[in-house]
């Protein structure tokens, strides 16, 4: 056995600079091609030791294919991405050993218990004999799993596995956990435990989770967020912040005469307003302070009115030209067509 | 918009301030609490363990298929043998022809729970869990070893529980023999979960499957000798049989139960003639040699198949 001395030495890193000056994860300008097709072009981030960092985008983005490179399973085509102080294409091997994961298909076996899925996992990545069930009970506990420790992962619902896949990706005390659409293809109260799970790891771990998401709503959970499409990162920052950058609020009115409506406020407040589901809806910095002003100027009688702070949705407009769900329809996951990675699709 | 690796867009420094979860201003944990897996071959040989264990935990939990796996080899021994010895019997000078198809049919047994425990690759791919086994820190050799070991001995048990019926077709219990046929078992097993993994390395649909067993186990179980004598077949099938790599696993165990048995020369000549090159009888070591050096060549070839990164 090693001496603690010769544990986990930092490569590159002078016994002076302490961890937290590096950071958990930098990427410059990494890209990825399969064959024609550049599923990930030239992006480039960092993500601060602790920190939740969220990549969001419609499906076929390129954010899977963004995490199986830091993850060491795909090999980058140009550039360069140190995760938890390791350049992922010298040592893939040592990133492997810093680094959890949670896939968004299923990779734990049915025909094994829960503590026996940990239990493999904790000796494939070399946890101590003397550590491993105290730890183990740890996650689980963590996960409140622990009184189904001994049962057939077989008989665990959907929700119970992702649990499970969660508590072994922090079985070996990861310094990055990786998860993959965590909470993809659950219930939404199942999502919510799950999130749940994942704050409260926060707490208690203190590792650095990078996450991806098609959800808007799990975004907001994320310290920062990485707006992805079409392989390039569009935009990266706070949720707030990218909320400000949006700059207006969505007001929706609704009178006798729409038609009317919309005419008399390009002609008076110069504002360019369309129907939207029912509703004469325009945007408007402000929104709040709008109002006042629309109540006396405006000819017509107001039926009903509702202002909406900008949502992530707005902000994926903003920068894309259209809304997550439309981007959806024309993406394709580019990572299922990788033969190792590669799991059969909607099982369950 | 270029985005600042360091700052974001807004300038910002990465994690600003303000929310309750802000990361930055929360010590990191001084060191990790487990062990790193370095590429140190202690480490290998760990992971190699566990995925060795998995396989022995996933067959002594699965009784059906024990028993399943034991229901073909019964039916050729016991309706296929009993048919044909009877009008085989001059042929076979008077020796029961369940007793020269026994080590034929445990060769069998090893063949089809080799394979399949190998294809349970593409299982594990389908199923998700081969993923966390290729994401572990533990180099892609070793799990290739540790898989190979699994199927050996899951193919020797199943293939050792057959040997129990020894009795019933005329072949003694004489501990040499068991011993002998038990080590020619093993490393049958090992060629062929070798040979399986190669093919599966590249599988990614459980139905192809079928495909293996069709061109592969099939032919190699038919001309191996398992199910009838190598001795007197037209020279087209003799070839065939040759080039069957199968015939060198079931014929150093034929050897083996004919050392055992009471018969004349007469009939060693007619049902265990051995495997001739050219007019020259090829010794029972060179046989074993030649299945251990193709168990290396087919390991070599899984791992280098197994170790490719896109």
């Amino acid at each position: 056995m090693p001496s603690p001395a010769d544990d986990a030495p930092v490569v590159g890193e002078s016994p002076l600079s302490s961890e937290r000056a590096e950071p958990a994860i930098a990427v410059d300008r990494l890209s990825k091609s399969f064959g024609q097709l550049e599923a990930v072009r030239q992006v480039s981030f960092t993500v601060a030791p602790g920190e939740t960092f969220g990549f969001l985008g419609p499906n076929g983005a390129g954010k899977s294919t963004t995490i199986s490179m830091l993850c060491t399973l795909l090999r980058p085509t140009a550039g360069r991405a140190r995760v938890a102080g390791i350049d992922v294409a010298a040592e893939p091997g040592k990133v492997r050993s810093r680094i959890g994961l949670v896939f968004q298909d299923p990779t734990v076996d049915d025909y094994l218990t829960a503590a026996e899925n940990l239990r493999f996992h904790g000796q494939l990545y070399g946890v101590p004999h003397a550590v491993l069930e105290p730890r183990m009970r740890e996650v689980l506990e963590m996960v409140e799993l622990v009184d189904r420790r001994n049962d057939l992962v077989r008989t665990f619902s959907g929700g119970m596995r992702r649990r499970l896949e969660i508590a072994r990706g922090l079985l070996h005390s990861p310094r990055v956990l990786f998860l993959d659409e965590p909470t993809v293809g659950l219930d939404p109260q199942t999502r919510s435990h799950i999130w749940r799970y994942i704050n409260s790891l926060r707490k208690i771990e203190h590792i650095t989770i990078f996450l991806t998401t098609h959800y808007m709503d799990e975004a907001e959970y994320c310290d920062r967020i990485a707006i992805m499409d079409n392989g390039q990162i569009v935009v990266c920052d706070t949720p707030e912040a990218l909320k400000q950058l949006v700059g207006r609020d969505r007001v929706e009115i609704s009178t006798d005469d729409s038609d009317a409506t919309i005419s008399e406020l390009a002609a008076r407040f110069g504002l360019d307003a369309s129907i939207s589901e029912g509703a004469v809806t325009f945007f408007v910095a402000n929104g709040e302070e709008f109002l006042p002003r629309l109540f006396a100027e405006l000819s017509l009688p107001i039926r009903s009115v509702r202002v909406a702070r900008p949502t992530l949705d707005d902000v994926f407009m903003t920068y894309t030209g259209r809304t997550i769900r439309d981007a959806e329809a024309s993406g394709t996951d580019h990572l299922r067509s990788n033969p190792w990675v590669r799991a059969r699709v909607g099982r369950r | 918009m270029s985005v600042d690796p360091l700052t974001g867009p807004s300038g910002v420094p990465a994690p600003a301030a303000g929310d309750l979860h802000r990361a930055a201003a929360r010590p990191m944990p001084a060191v990790p609490r487990v062990h790193e897996v370095s590429g140190r071959l202690t480490d290998d040989l760990r992971g190699l363990r566990v995925v060795w264990k998995r396989e022995l935990i996933r067959f002594t939990r699965d009784r059906l298929r024990i028993i399943t796996s034991l229901i073909q080899p019964v039916l050729f021994l016991f309706i296929l043998g009993t048919g044909l010895s009877t009008f085989t019997s001059s042929a076979t000078a008077s020796v029961n022809f369940k007793t020269f198809m026994f080590p034929g049919i445990i060769a069998m047994t090893v063949l089809f729970t080799a394979i399949f425990s190998a294809i349970s690759i593409v299982w594990d791919r389908e199923f998700g869990f081969l993923r966390e086994m290729l994401v572990s820190p533990v180099r892609r050799w070793a799990l290739v070893v540790g898989k190979c070991l699994g199927g050996m001995t899951v193919a020797t048990i199943q293939g050792a529980i057959f040997l129990l019926l020894a009795g019933a077709v005329g072949v003694p219990y004489a501990p040499l023999m068991l011993l002998t046929l038990i080590g020619e078992m093993a490393l049958t097993a090992f060629t062929l979960t070798a040979f399986g993994i190669l093919l599966a390395a590249r599988m990614t649909q459980v139905q192809s499957f079928q495909v293996v067993v069709q061109f592969f186990v099939m032919p190699m179980f038919f001309l191996s000798g398992a199910v009838f004598p190598l001795s007197k077949l037209p020279s087209w099938l003799a070839i065939l049989t040759k080039i069957d790599p199968l015939t060198y696993a079931v014929d150093p165990m034929r050897r083996a139960v004919f050392a055992h048995i009471n018969v004349s020369p007469h009939a060693i000549r007619v049902l265990s003639p051995g495997v001739t090159w050219n007019g020259w009888m090829l010794p029972t070591g060179v046989e074993i040699a030649m299945v251990a050096v193709m168990a290396l060549v087919l390991l070599l070839g899984a791992i280098v198949n197994f170790s490719r990164t896109d």
